[in-house]
């Protein structure tokens, strides 16, 4: 699976990195996180708010934080 | 929603009514009966308002970010693009003022959100409506103006920064600057479409409200504590006419004054009111202590330089002016025309 968070910096992209890795890890799944920083490839994914989480290639949320168990729900829907 | 969710939130809404209206009662009961300190002395005095004015501006916000936050549950910044989509110039600044109000916005998602504005073929002179109204226009200034001043202030606060948000926005637009919006900018086409946000039932949307108390509360007590312990330490110390004569209504450059040094400052609304309120209780006029503020709140170098990424320099600067110019309008029409 392919994880990328969307975000410039902002205190909230920074968390949703750390939650979306502390779900992989409790998930125990093959999954890789990467860090989208450039506003550029961020429009790209037609969102307007940071951070948005993308699974798949699809944007799953945008400017919220979810708790670890709700990205875990989340997670297994897009396994 | 089940019952006894409902209960619940009834009998905090009837234990909030009771602890309200009664605090006066209790500050003085500890003031006289606990402390028992000689009344009419301003260190009595001092403390009397800082125990009484820091329960009722908390449980004003807890219940006012409550209420917000229920009804922010049901804007998002994607429905809000639709719905200034191909609206005409003038209706367009209105609406987005407004909407401004009540979308849930971060000064952190400014870009994205006026790129996404710029690419659905919203005029740039209506996204910068919105992006004026929403920092301005919020709800902790809401509570902390009907906390300290009464409700006709708060009135006033949200309409003339509306006029503010709308005027600077349609006034932007007529000066033509797109040439001065980064080139980059017109480039960006989406691929993807950001999913819809999902459907909340109402329980849901009550946790929104109980969230976003959480949050906000969490982040700003202590700027509310320290500011209105300022206050109540300039309540009995400071003479009441201290700044009346240079930042009085008759000084014509007092408004001037306040805009210089408060656009640089950058506060958040909680940490500059009480400040505003100590301001005007030492004699500094409405329109004055109001320019002041909103342009604390309203124009915020983050901001700024957040926008700098997508704005060339020409366009902030006319951006920072219009802006300026509308809260000396504001500051002046308070000081001469209305006297409350």
């Amino acid at each position: 699976m392919n994880i990328k968070v969307l975000g410039t910096g902002c205190a909230k992209c920074i968390s949703l990195e750390r939650v979306t890795q502390q779900a992989v890890d409790e998930l125990n799944i093959n999954a890789t996180i990467e860090k989208v920083e450039d506003i550029q490839k961020i429009m790209e994914y037609g969102i307007l708010r940071t951070p948005g989480l993308v699974i798949n290639n699809q944007v799953v949320l945008s400017g919220q934080v979810p708790k670890v168990k709700e990205l875990k729900e989340l997670l297994t829907k897009y396994q | 929603m089940n019952k006894k969710r409902y209960f619940t939130i009834l009998a905090l809404l009837v234990g909030w009514v009771l602890v309200y209206v009664n605090l006066q009662r209790f500050a003085d009961f500890i003031i006289d009966n606990i402390f028992r300190l000689e009344q009419g002395k301003h260190l009595t005095e001092s403390l009397r308002f800082f125990i009484f004015e820091v329960p009722k501006v908390m449980l004003l916000l807890v219940l006012i970010i409550f209420i917000v936050g229920i009804i922010r549950s049901y804007f998002s910044p994607e429905k809000t693009r639709k719905v200034l989509e191909g609206k005409p110039l003038f209706i367009g600044n209105i609406m987005a003022a407004m909407l401004g109000i009540v979308t849930p916005f971060c000064s952190c998602s400014a870009i994205p959100l006026f790129l996404g504005f710029v690419e659905a073929g919203i005029p740039i002179g209506v996204t910068f409506s919105f992006l004026i109204a929403a920092p301005m226009i919020n709800e902790v200034a809401l509570v902390m103006l009907i906390g300290l001043f009464g409700w006709k202030v708060a009135v006033i606060y949200v309409v003339t920064g509306l006029t503010v948000a709308i005027l600077a926005g349609f006034i932007l637009e007529k000066l033509k600057l797109q040439r001065y919006v980064a080139d980059w900018v017109f480039q960006i086409k989406s691929k993807h479409q950001a999913t819809t946000d999902s459907k909340q039932n109402f329980s849901q949307r009550i946790d929104t409200g109980f969230d976003a108390v959480k949050e906000i509360v969490g982040k700003i007590w202590i700027y509310i504590i320290i500011g209105i312990a300022l206050g109540a330490g300039a309540h009995g110390y400071v003479p009441d006419d201290f700044l009346a004569k240079t930042l009085g209504a008759q000084n014509w450059y007092s408004v001037l004054l306040a805009i210089i040094v408060g656009v640089p400052l950058y506060s958040n609304a909680a940490g500059i009111i009480p400040i505003v309120s100590v301001l005007i209780e030492k004699g500094v006029s409405l329109g004055t202590a109001l320019a002041f503020m909103m342009s604390v709140i309203g124009l915020s170098l983050p901001e700024i330089i957040i926008l700098k990424k997508v704005l060339k320099w020409q366009l902030i600067a006319v951006f920072v002016g219009v802006v300026a110019f509308g809260i000396v309008i504001v500051g002046y029409i308070f000081n001469y025309l209305v006297f409350i």
